[in-house]
């Protein structure tokens, strides 16, 4: 150990025990990468052993119409905007159907607040999406949605995620999160659903049945303290429904936003957060090294800092690509089995809900 | 006895040497952190200040007519392609003088095997960059562009090198070493030069008094085996010599190669790198390959053995046409070392401090 202000943490790790506030804080303040690594490493052994989840999954992002105004975003447009579109249910449809041969389990949904769709068009997405591909999952919506949806209706949050399930609704993504603080909020998201409103929408979903994710957004102007803050919200949730399945951080990436001023985080910057997040989020079962924001060589090494999924084959994201991110859009299945293999780990496919499956066996018995 | 972590770790610390076996249990290795850890021990044993150098200077391809034709090389013309070009030492003159500039203190001259281009051409180059640039380093012509100048002169190694060296080289870098195992040269079609007349090429050098790099390039056709094999070669040489400064291994990039295939993972690099830094006890400097690697992964190389960041490069032609295009200006590079924990200090190529920089 480099920085031995790190021993009582690695001892509390090596115990079982869970870590405080400071010492999230003292983690975060320790430039000794590689024993906050081991001690994320070794609770991710813990956990989930070798085992390195990824999934053959199929992004659609129905609009980019937001009335959000949000300064970190390169995604949104306004409606009479170059480059703002809508996809109709029947364009869903037909993205759906474009890959209907190739093995997916999940189909991943998130758009804009489009103030130019109605209510029912929401609900009509994942219904149609579940028309064309019963057996597939449907992680659909951000909580900042699903608020934005009971608005617009005059529903309440529960009712809205009623529609949804009974749509076809099987899990929530954990975007919109960004930073649970105030003061970030007023500087870069103002409009923003309220962190409260964000805990509460997703603990809602949990009381239903409904799994979800939860990320974070760094690498802005936010502050370590209410990084660590932010995680231990996520826990005490956690603690009480045990309804997340898995935590990404997300990188922000500054391209072609308003905030280009700013430099896009570091691989040790990404590499701490996700070892951190492994670290204070002793209850979430996985951490996910998202290969679409890190970029295909981060992602395999973070397998090694705490993370044990790497998320799927992924085609047509367009939220991180419109900001910059020059990742490939597709890692065949090979592929991805093919970077994790090479560190020692033990490729599993997985769905949505974290269900073993295996595609290939299944495509090739259909 | 049986080589165990508990073996490596014994000697790690009580700084003995590693054998090839012990080098290919390290290779074996899925434990990446591990391997970071004992080559970050031996990396701040020898390196104990919170420091990460990197140099600026610009790489000038002075020629890309070449006859040799290695199969992972993107940047080669043959004869008569009517593609080739050879600059003129004007040229070559107004990039030096934008290289200083920008700070640089330093050139890097490489090209191909050029037939055309014999020793009085580089005496004449070297000695119009000495006289109207007293000051730059002339950091140039790896081991195969000298010994084929040497060779179509009809002048042994030995005068080849006294005379560049009269002319102004000061320094050679270490490319087209590859990997120094004759079997996998003649496979790569990179057997102009044989391992051996690589090495020969360096030990003539440092008797001379010349300092020198080396490099590896891996992720291609080759085994953990050659790339211990090559390790170990730098290593003996560097025995008798103590010529080298540093060594840079990094990656084949195949884009628009005959060669082709695909990149080696950046988890293989870290590991190669921290094998390097680990074997090579007697060479001081490891160098991170952020222009293949990328400076996410060549950051964290500074976790894994690397304690050098290589150049802010005004000018990089052969990696480019490769399909490797990243690029970062000296403030990126200064912000990367710090946010990883080191205070960036520029050097020059026998990696002495430079007084701080003047803005």
């Amino acid at each position: 150990m480099v920085d031995s202000a790190l021993q009582p943490v690695y001892d509390k790790v090596m115990a079982g025990e869970r870590l405080t506030f400071e010492d999230g804080m003292r983690l975060f303040e320790s430039n000794d990468i590689l024993t906050i690594g081991e001690m994320a490493h070794y609770v991710r052994l813990q956990k989930n052993g070798l085992k390195t989840y990824f999934t053959m999954n199929q992004h659609i992002n129905p609009t980019n119409i937001c009335r959000n105004e949000c300064l970190f975003c390169a995604f949104y447009r306004k409606e009479d905007q170059d480059g703002a579109y809508r996809m109709s249910p029947d364009a869903v449809r037909q993205k759906v159907l474009e890959r209907i041969n190739e093995p997916i389990t999940e189909i991943h949904i998130v758009g804009g607040l489009d103030d130019g769709l109605p209510y029912e068009y929401y609900i009509d997405v994942i219904r149609t999406v579940k028309e064309v591909r019963p057996k597939v999952n449907i992680k659909a919506y951000t909580a900042v949605e699903i608020a934005y949806l009971a608005e617009r209706s005059g529903k309440s949050w529960s009712e809205v995620l009623d529609d949804l399930i009974e749509a076809g609704l099987n899990a929530m993504p954990g975007g919109g999160a960004e930073v649970f603080s105030e003061r970030v909020k007023r500087k870069l998201f103002t409009d923003k659903l309220s962190s409260d409103d964000w805990i509460a929408i997703h603990k809602l979903a949990h009381s239903k049945g409904i799994r979800t994710n939860a990320t974070l957004l760094y690498g802005h102007i936010e502050k370590d303290e209410e990084k660590i803050e932010h995680l231990i919200r996520l826990r005490n949730l956690q603690d009480e429904t045990g309804g997340f399945l898995t935590f990404l951080p997300l990188a922000f990436h500054p391209e072609n936003t308003r905030l280009a001023r700013l430099s896009m985080a570091t691989g040790f910057e990404d590499l701490k957060h996700i070892a951190v997040s492994r670290l204070m989020l002793d209850n979430f079962e996985h951490i996910k090294a998202y290969w679409v924001m890190l970029g295909v060589d981060l992602a395999q090494i973070a397998l090694s800092f705490g993370a044990d999924d790497i998320d799927g084959s992924v085609v047509e994201e367009k939220i991180y690509h419109m900001a910059g991110s020059k990742s490939s859009q597709m890692m065949t299945r090979n592929q991805l089995k093919q970077l994790i293999q090479e560190c020692g780990f033990i490729p599993v496919e997985r769905d949505a809900l974290y269900h073993e499956v295996n595609s290939e066996v299944s495509e090739i018995a259909s | 006895m049986k080589i165990n972590k508990s073996l490596i770790e014994y000697k790690v610390r009580e700084e003995r040497r590693l054998s090839f076996e012990e080098g290919l249990f390290l290779f074996q290795q899925p434990d990446l952190i591990w391997l970071g850890k004992l080559a970050d021990r031996v990396k701040r044993r020898i390196h104990p200040e919170p420091i990460a150098t990197y140099i600026i200077d610009r790489n000038i391809n002075y020629t890309n007519i070449c006859v040799a034709q290695c199969d992972f090389c993107a940047f080669y013309e043959k004869v008569g392609s009517g593609k080739g070009y050879v600059l003129k030492k004007e040229v070559i003159g107004q990039k030096i003088q934008e290289t200083l500039r920008l700070g640089g203190k330093q050139v890097l001259m490489q090209g191909g095997l050029n037939p055309a281009l014999k020793i009085d051409f580089y005496e004449d180059l070297f000695r119009y960059i000495k006289t109207n640039f007293p000051t730059v380093r002339i950091h140039s012509l790896s081991p195969p562009e000298i010994q084929y100048i040497s060779r179509i002169s009809r002048l042994s190694l030995k005068d080849t090198l006294i005379r560049l060296k009269a002319a102004g080289l000061d320094s050679i870098p270490g490319g087209g070493a590859e990997i120094l195992v004759d079997e996998v040269r003649q496979k790569l079609n990179a057997n102009k030069t044989t391992g051996d007349q690589w090495l020969e090429v360096m030990e003539t050098a440092h008797k001379m008094g010349m300092k020198t790099t080396a490099t590896m390039m891996f992720g291609h056709i080759e085994t953990y085996e050659h790339r211990l094999e090559h390790i170990l070669k730098i290593r003996d040489l560097q025995d008798h010599t103590m010529g080298f400064t540093a060594f840079i291994p990094w990656t084949f990039q195949p884009d628009n190669t005959s060669l082709g295939g695909e990149k080696t993972s950046a988890f293989d690099y870290l590991k190669t790198l921290a094998v390097s830094r680990l074997m090579l006890d007697n060479v001081p400097n490891i160098q991170v390959s952020w222009v293949t690697m990328g400076a996410k992964i060549a950051q964290m190389g500074l976790y894994f053995g690397g304690n050098d960041f290589g150049s802010v490069m005004i000018e990089e032609n052969v990696v480019a046409a490769a399909g490797a295009h990243f690029r970062m200006s000296q403030e990126e590079i200064e912000r990367i070392i710090r946010i990883a924990g080191f205070e960036p200090h520029q050097r020059d190529m026998e990696y002495k401090l430079l007084e701080h920089r003047e803005h």
